[in-house]
C-alpha cells in the first residue's frame, strides 16, 4: 500500500483528486433525461485528458471505456454505450483518474429526472454510510471500523450491503491493499496508518445483498432485480482526520 | 473492487520448523512458509515431511500460508 508522506506526493494525489472531482460536478450535471451514457464517457475522458491526466479504468483489465455508468439495478461496472438515460433512473458513475503515477477513485449516484422516494432514500443513505465511513479513517483505527459504520448505516435503513465489491487501497496504482468492506466487525482488520490512502466505496442493494455479473463480464447487477447505489471517495488519512481528496464541494463534511 | 479472496494450492511439506510451522514446496515449485489451521490442531493431525496437504494463500501476502487439509 502507498504511504503519501512528502510534500511532493501529497500534492500531485490532491491535484489528481481535484481533477476528478472537477470531473464529477461536470458529469453530475449532465445526469438528466435523454443522455446517452456513452455521451457521459466521452465527456468525463476528454475533461480528464484537458487536464493532462489520464482516465485510469480505460484499459484497466481490458475495461472498454473511460468510465463506469451503472443505471438501476446495475451495482458497479456498467460499461457507457447506446442506452439513453431516462427519468427516474437510478445512474451511478464511477471514474478513475491518474496523473503524474497517481491514482484517484470516486463515485456518486443520483436519480435522473423526477425519482421515486425509494431509489432517492438509497441514494441518500449510501451516500451518508460513505460519509459514517470516512469519519472512521483515523490512524490508530482499523479497516473494520470503517467496515462496521458502513454496514450499520445501510442495514439499518432497511438496505442490504454488497460484499463480492470493497474498498480498497489507491494512490499509485489504482487497487492497492488493504481490501476495506463495506460490512463487518469493530476493531477488526489492518490498523490505519497516517498517509494511508483509501478508496472508501460502499454498495447498497434495495433489495438481497446477492450480485450477479452479466455477459460482458463487466456489468455488475442485483441478483433479485432490486436498484442499487455506489458512493466513494478517495481518502488520505492524516494525523489531523481524514482528507477527501475527490471532493466536488456539494456536501462538505 | 472485486473482493480477492484466498486461493487454495496444493504442496508438499519439506520440512517441520518450530512453532508448528512448516516450509511448504507447492505445486508451482514455490516454497512457502505455512501454519496449521486451529481446527487441524484441535484433531491433532499430525503434518510430516513428505505429506500432501492444501494451503490456502491470500492474495495478500504469497509467501505465508495456512495449511488446511492433509492428504492420506
Amino acid at each position: 500500500m502507498s504511504k503519501l508522506i512528502s510534500d511532493d506526493e501529497v500534492e500531485k494525489i490532491r491535484q489528481s483528486g481535484k481533477i476528478l472531482a472537477e470531473v464529477i460536478r461536470e458529469i453530475k450535471r449532465l445526469i438528466i433525461p435523454g443522455v446517452k451514457t456513452s455521451f457521459l464517457d466521452q465527456v468525463a475522458a476528454d475533461l480528464i485528458k484537458s487536464h493532462g491526466a489520464r482516465p485510469a479504468f480505460l484499459g484497466y483489465r481490458g475495461y472498454p471505456a473511460s468510465i463506469c455508468i451503472s443505471i438501476n439495478e446495475q451495482v458497479v461496472h456498467g460499461i457507457p454505450g447506446e442506452r439513453v438515460i431516462e427519468s427516474g433512473d437510478l445512474v451511478s458513475v464511477d471514474i478513475g483518474v491518474e496523473f503524474q503515477g497517481f491514482y484517484t477513485d470516486a463515485a456518486f449516484s443520483v436519480v435522473a429526472g423526477d425519482g421515486n422516494s425509494l431509489a432517492q432514500k438509497l441514494v441518500e443513505v449510501t451516500e451518508k454510510s460513505l460519509y459514517e465511513g470516512i469519519k472512521r479513517a483515523l490512524p490508530g483505527n482499523r479497516i473494520g471500523d470503517i467496515s462496521h459504520a458502513i454496514q450499520e448505516t445501510i442495514e439499518s435503513a432497511g438496505f442490504s450491503v454488497v460484499r463480492d465489491f470493497v474498498g480498497h487501497g489507491v494512490g499509485r496504482a489504482l487497487h492497492e491493499e488493504p481490501q476495506i468492506p463495506n460490512f463487518g466487525k469493530k476493531n477488526r482488520g489492518v490498523v490505519i496508518e497516517e498517509g494511508m490512502v483509501l478508496a472508501i466505496e460502499p454498495m447498497a442493494n434495495e433489495g438481497g445483498y446477492q450480485v450477479e455479473i452479466l455477459d460482458d463480464d463487466w456489468t455488475v447487477v442485483t441478483k433479485d432485480g432490486g436498484l442499487s447505489a455506489h458512493f466513494e471517495h478517495t481518502v488520505w488519512v492524516t494525523k489531523k482526520g481524514p482528507v477527501i481528496l475527490t471532493h466536488s464541494g456539494d456536501k462538505e463534511q | 473492487m472485486v473482493k480477492e479472496d484466498i486461493v487454495e494450492v496444493k504442496g508438499t511439506v519439506l520440512e517441520a520448523l518450530p512453532n508448528a510451522m512448516f516450509k511448504v514446496e507447492l505445486e508451482t515449485g514455490k516454497v512457502i512458509l505455512a501454519h496449521i489451521s486451529g481446527k487441524m490442531r484441535m484433531h491433532y493431525i499430525r503434518i510430516l515431511p513428505g505429506d500432501k496437504v492444501t494451503v490456502q494463500i491470500s492474495k495478500y501476502d504469497p509467501t505465508k500460508g495456512r495449511i488446511v487439509y492433509r492428504y492420506k
